[in-house]
């Protein structure tokens, strides 16, 4: 049932804006569409010499769940780099229920999307367009 | 008057010959409100396929047993009921894979016969259906597109078809009805233009046909398209009505059985239409059901039906009004529109209003609806689309209105 998906520490989450904006310098920057429900993600980075991520903002048209994930993403992205953020996606992954195991926090809120097929990419596309940034 | 149509019309009869309307999900009734993606399908149709299928199921128009011919009788009946639904002849009507198949169909065969530099007409506010096969064919044979732009209520804006037109634009293809806004055409003014220049005009119906019978010819367009599945058929069947003059010099548009004359290893005759557009087995039991849904509809009090649908539009937008934060997307009134109604609700995205609606037993579409120009147009996320049927009830509506103010209550 969706009132059972869209738990409190969803909406905490998505309303929390963390990282919500934009970067005055980025080094790099990524858009991503979800062609089939046109949400949109834009995520900036500005990198250290290390190419991990120094700081990063995103800018979100799309619904709450991506919302929330772009927020949650956007506050344990800084210090990592590319393998770090994609060590991060699997907690994204198992809170979905898409890999096996335990989901580390923040992602672990998103277990209710489990059950919610159509609505899982929702929650992917920050990590897509954070990795397209960081390719 | 309304009123008198909308006490006379058994909305309750209506419902029991549709079997899904009494399912219950997690124990809650079903509110089917996503009628413009995709309409639930009487027993009438059902009971059509099925018979097809148990008592006369084999391939069409090659077999001399006598289930071929029950096939090929109940293929060609079906033609028959679209046809009279239409108001045209069945020798106009070509079966296709879908309303999306017939503009491809449209696009690929009649647009062979266009040349480079000449113009089509669409608007901002087509359906990508009726946006991308012309783009493809632009790509192909170098004709231009031209795009009649949308009025804030969600109209196409006629008043600018004296600049958009010229001497080299060949087809005018335009939605019906909005799948968006629920706008209705003013199909005689785009007609009146279109003969000024000397442009063919195509309908993509996909929207109004499940509203009830046309009378084609009246509205002097060339083209007509419509899908099976939204007009209470089944999927995997649409059809394409053009003038007769139309079909006989469009080029086939796939090859292989059926739409030949007489084919040698060195070349191939075309049969007439509308075989020539019908290669391969067709989806028999698909257009058996959509003949049946042709004739179901048929049987209906529309005057009343209409007047019924337009009641609950207007329950819905007074309903919306109270809601803090609701912005209708569309014409405001009830004038010249049909049951599509498309909503904004401040801090709360579309899809998470419909998913919220899901919760109260509430179907929805929600999103671009593909129509992405329009929402690029109009600086949208998408919308939360209501689309009404004749067997919607006022506890449809209802229910929709406790999810709204439930998602606007706890989602922002």
């Amino acid at each position: 049932m969706s009132d059972q998906l869209y738990q409190e520490r969803i909406v905490t989450l998505a309303k929390s804006k963390t990282g919500a904006g934009k970067l005055a310098t980025p080094t790099k920057s990524a858009r991503r569409d979800n062609p089939l429900c046109g949400d949109r993600v834009t995520i900036d980075v500005r990198l250290d010499g290390q190419e991990r991520i120094a700081e990063i903002a995103h800018q979100v048209r799309g619904c709450l769940l991506c919302q929330a994930s772009a927020a949650a993403l956007a506050s344990v992205a800084v210090g990592r780099d590319k393998s770090g953020i994609a060590e991060i996606r699997h907690d994204a992954e198992r809170a979905l229920g898409r890999e096996a195991g335990e989901a580390g926090e923040p992602f672990a809120a998103f277990a209710p999307v489990k059950d919610h097929k159509s609505r899982q990419e929702c929650v992917l596309l920050p990590f897509e367009a954070l990795q397209d940034a960081l390719a | 008057m309304a009123g008198t149509h909308i006490m006379s019309f058994d909305v309750a009869s209506v419902r029991r010959q549709f079997p899904i309307l009494s399912e219950i999900i997690d124990g809650r009734p079903i509110h089917y409100l996503d009628n413009g993606a995709s309409a639930q399908t009487p027993l009438a149709v059902i009971d059509a396929v099925r018979t097809y299928e148990t008592t006369g199921r084999a391939n069409v128009l090659r077999g001399v047993h006598r289930l071929a011919e029950r096939a090929t009788e109940s293929y060609e009946g079906a033609r028959e009921e679209v046809a009279r639904f239409l108001g045209v002849k069945p020798m106009e009507i070509v079966f296709t894979g879908g309303c999306t198949a017939a503009i491809n169909l449209v696009a690929y065969s009649y647009g062979s016969l266009l040349k480079p530099g000449d113009r089509i007409l669409l608007s901002e506010l087509e359906h990508h259906s009726n946006i991308v096969p012309w783009q493809l064919l632009r790509q192909r044979s170098g004709v231009e597109l031209d795009m009649i732009p949308v009025t804030l209520d969600g109209r196409i804006d006629l008043d600018t078809l004296p600049k958009l037109l010229t001497p080299r634009t060949k087809l005018i293809s335009l939605a019906h009805i909005s799948n968006v806004t629920g706008a209705l055409l003013d199909v005689r003014s785009v007609v009146a233009a279109a003969e000024q220049v000397g442009a063919k005009v195509m309908l993509d119906g996909a929207q109004r046909a499940p509203h009830g019978p046309l009378d084609l010819p009246a509205l002097g367009i060339d083209f007509y398209v419509f899908a099976g599945h939204k007009a209470y058929g089944p999927n995997g069947i649409g059809v394409l009505w053009a003038k007769p003059e139309l079909l006989e010099a469009m080029p086939p548009f796939h090859g292989g059985g059926s739409m030949i004359g007489r084919v040698t290893l060195a070349e191939t005759t075309w049969a007439p239409p509308p075989r020539r557009f019908e290669a391969g087995t067709p989806p028999i039991g698909p257009a058996i059901g959509l003949g049946a849904a042709c004739k179901w509809m048929a049987g209906l009090d529309w005057t009343a039906a209409h007047a019924h649908e337009m009641a609950l539009v207007q329950r819905l937008m007074d309903g919306l009004q109270t809601v803090d934060g609701t912005h209708l997307f569309g014409p405001a009134g009830l004038q010249d529109r049909y049951p599509v109604v498309s909503f904004t609700l401040d801090g709360v995205h579309p899809h998470d209003v419909a998913q919220t609606l899901d919760a109260f037993g509430v179907a929805v579409r929600a999103g671009h609806h593909c129509a992405q120009p329009l929402m690029e147009r109009f600086d949208l996320d998408g919308t939360t689309r209501v689309s009404i049927a004749p067997y919607n009830d006022n506890s449809d509506i209802d229910a929709l209105l406790t999810g709204v103010q439930h998602a606007a209550r706890t989602l922002r």
